[in-house]
């Protein structure tokens, strides 16, 4: 690339990765989640509904230093997994990890709005029709549900491309490995004479976000266009 | 195969309490709105459990509080027909159509598909989505996508009361057809008498969450006690079959006992059997022979029951060569003409009165 030094692309390149795995790991789980507090009574529904918007919340700092007690090569959980060979600390999956989870209030939040736009007349229809609880998810639910996932995943995708606390915090800045767009940014700004790089980083950012935004606009539409029958 | 329907239910300090049985052929579940008909249907469909009770489709239970034995609606083979159509928005039309037989037992017969479109006159519509269609064909989608899901038992809940006139006789004929060819019970809900006069096999009258009456729509409309729903409301039905058209446009008809009736020209060969609905405020009483009067229809009947409204009305049953009337008069004229049970009147009729929404074809015999 002319426009961008080899750090420059490198800083670009990783944040995509991250912020795409942040998102796509987070869709399952998040799906799950939106439709339990949307749909489902069970006991400690506000405790979960509460755990899951406390990286909304907390300082992301906090956020972070809590990954790195929990996920750190010494944390309970981080030791576990690393005998079986995945390691977060100071990895790139772990800058995934920490933008994932600062991300997945805003993608639940989407998507179990969207859940409960959902008419439940029509879950019962399919059910009369022959369809189990899982084959009216499937088939009546989750395509009905399409564009809040859709929005909640471009909203998680921007916020993983943009976080930055909590990942500094857990996984610190390691060129090529760890440091995203707004850790380069902060670390040219550090630097005498890096405020060139740090500019052109700041019009990718800027470039990236309306490309998402666009992209989300037009799906969006796309897709209330298919689901409305207009 | 028949429905057993026993059920007792609490909710919101309403106490529904009934127990019928609905053979094949159109069963109507008639009563003003509140009275628990829809409560029914839900549990028959399983998408509402009943306190008690017990729900038995031939030798299928469905439902069975004592025996703990639960449905749940996937496997209960159904085709429900719901007020507002519920047709799947992200689904084309013929996908809502295939929706429920891509669930259903395997037996494929690839021309019922076409039957069923050609029927119900929606092969234009197959590509398009459901919030492109008005309210009657969407209600017909509705009747197709049941009808495919191979239902062992049809439900309709009202499936009328969303359309207007027009789309109500555009819908009517495919029930009168659905009760006529196919073999499974139809649960129809109702708050309408003329609908129940065309379409019932029998009625399931409802009051107040129990069965206040059950029996044939002749027996059910015709019994003054059962006409909760006001003036304007109330009417007998009368089967009869045509005996003859004249050439100045009247249609006459042959009802039991000989009963002769003459009404606007109706279409169709003679033989065919009808059922007419005769509204109570069409009929006038008289207690001698009225003669040099314009009505063509005047029978001689005997009064078998008097029902005095809370307002200035009275309902009478009259019995006209063993077919039941209604008639609707003040409680002025009873008194003034002196009725009573028992008492040989005669019942004035227009003919025009008859009108062509209140004629159908009668159910075929067997």
């Amino acid at each position: 690339m002319s426009l961008l030094g080899p750090d420059e692309w490198q800083a670009v390149a990783l944040s995509l990765r991250v912020a795409l795995w942040a998102t796509l790991a987070g869709l399952p789980p998040g799906i799950l989640v939106a439709y339990a507090l949307a749909r489902w009574e069970f006991p400690g529904k506000q405790v979960l509904n509460g755990l899951v918007h406390l990286p909304l919340i907390l300082p992301p700092v906090v956020t972070g230093y809590l990954l790195l007690l929990t996920f750190g090569t010494r944390g309970p959980i981080g030791a576990a997994l690393k005998e079986i060979g995945i390691v977060f600390a100071f990895h790139w999956t772990g800058a995934a990890l920490a933008a994932g989870i600062m991300a997945f209030p805003l993608l639940v939040r989407a998507i179990r709005l969207s859940i409960e736009a959902v008419d439940p007349k029509l879950e019962q229809a399919g059910a009369t029709l022959g369809a189990s609880r899982l084959w009216v998810f499937a088939t009546v639910t989750l395509p009905l549900t399409l564009p809040g996932i859709l929005a909640g995943a471009i909203l998680a995708f921007a916020k993983a491309m943009g976080e930055f606390g909590a990942t500094i915090t857990f996984v610190s800045n390691i060129p090529g490995q760890t440091q995203t767009l707004p850790s380069a940014i902060y670390a040219f700004l550090q630097v005498p004479g890096g405020e060139a790089s740090a500019l052109r980083l700041v019009a990718v950012s800027v470039a990236i976000a309306m490309a998402a935004l666009i992209l989300s606009e037009v799906l969006s539409r796309r897709i209330a266009k298919r689901v409305s029958g207009a | 195969m028949s429905l057993q329907v026993a059920i007792s239910h609490c909710f919101g300090g309403f106490q529904l309490d009934i127990a019928f049985e609905a053979p094949p052929g159109l069963t109507v579940l008639f009563g003003r709105s509140g009275s628990g008909k829809t409560t029914i249907v839900n549990a028959v469909a399983g998408l509402l459990r009943p306190d008690a009770g017990r729900i038995a489709l031939g030798d299928q239970v469905l439902f069975d509080s004592a025996r703990r034995v639960w449905q749940p609606p996937h496997r209960r083979h159904l085709g429900y027909i719901f007020q507002d159509a519920r047709l799947f928005p992200h689904l084309t039309v013929r996908q809502n159509l295939l929706y429920g037989r891509w669930f259903a037992p395997r037996d494929s017969r690839p021309d019922e598909i076409d039957r069923v479109i050609e029927t119900l006159g929606i092969a234009p519509l197959l590509s398009r989505r459901p919030g492109a269609l008005s309210g009657g064909e969407r209600q017909r989608v509705a009747i197709g996508r049941a009808l495919l899901a191979k239902p062992r038992l049809i439900l309709a809940d009202e499936p009328l009361a969303a359309l207007d006139e027009a789309r109500k006789s555009e819908i009517l004929p495919y029930f009168e057809r659905l009760r006529d060819e196919t073999r499974v019970p139809i649960l129809y809900v109702s708050h309408a008498p003329a609908e129940v006069a065309r379409l019932a096999t029998s009625v399931v009258a409802l009051q107040d969450g129990r069965v206040s009456r059950h029996g044939s729509a002749t027996d059910v409309l015709g019994d003054p006690s059962v006409t909760p729903l006001g003036a304007g409301a109330a009417g007998a039905v009368i089967e009869a079959s045509i005996l003859r058209h004249h050439e100045d446009g009247l249609t006459e008809l042959e009802a039991a006992g000989g009963l002769r009736l003459l009404i606007p020209s109706v279409p169709r060969a003679p033989g065919t059997p009808l059922r007419i609905h005769i509204e109570a405020q069409d009929v006038m009483l008289a207690t001698q022979r009225p003669e040099q009067i314009s009505a063509l229809n005047v029978l001689p009947c005997r009064i078998r029951a008097l029902r005095m409204g809370n307002g200035p009305g009275a309902l009478v049953q009259l019995d006209a060569c063993g077919n039941l009337l209604l008639a609707r008069v003040t409680q002025r004229s009873v008194s003034a003409l002196g009725l009573r049970d028992g008492q040989e009147v005669f019942a004035v009729l227009k003919a025009v009165s008859v009108a062509k929404g209140a004629i159908a074809g009668g159910p075929q015999p067997g």
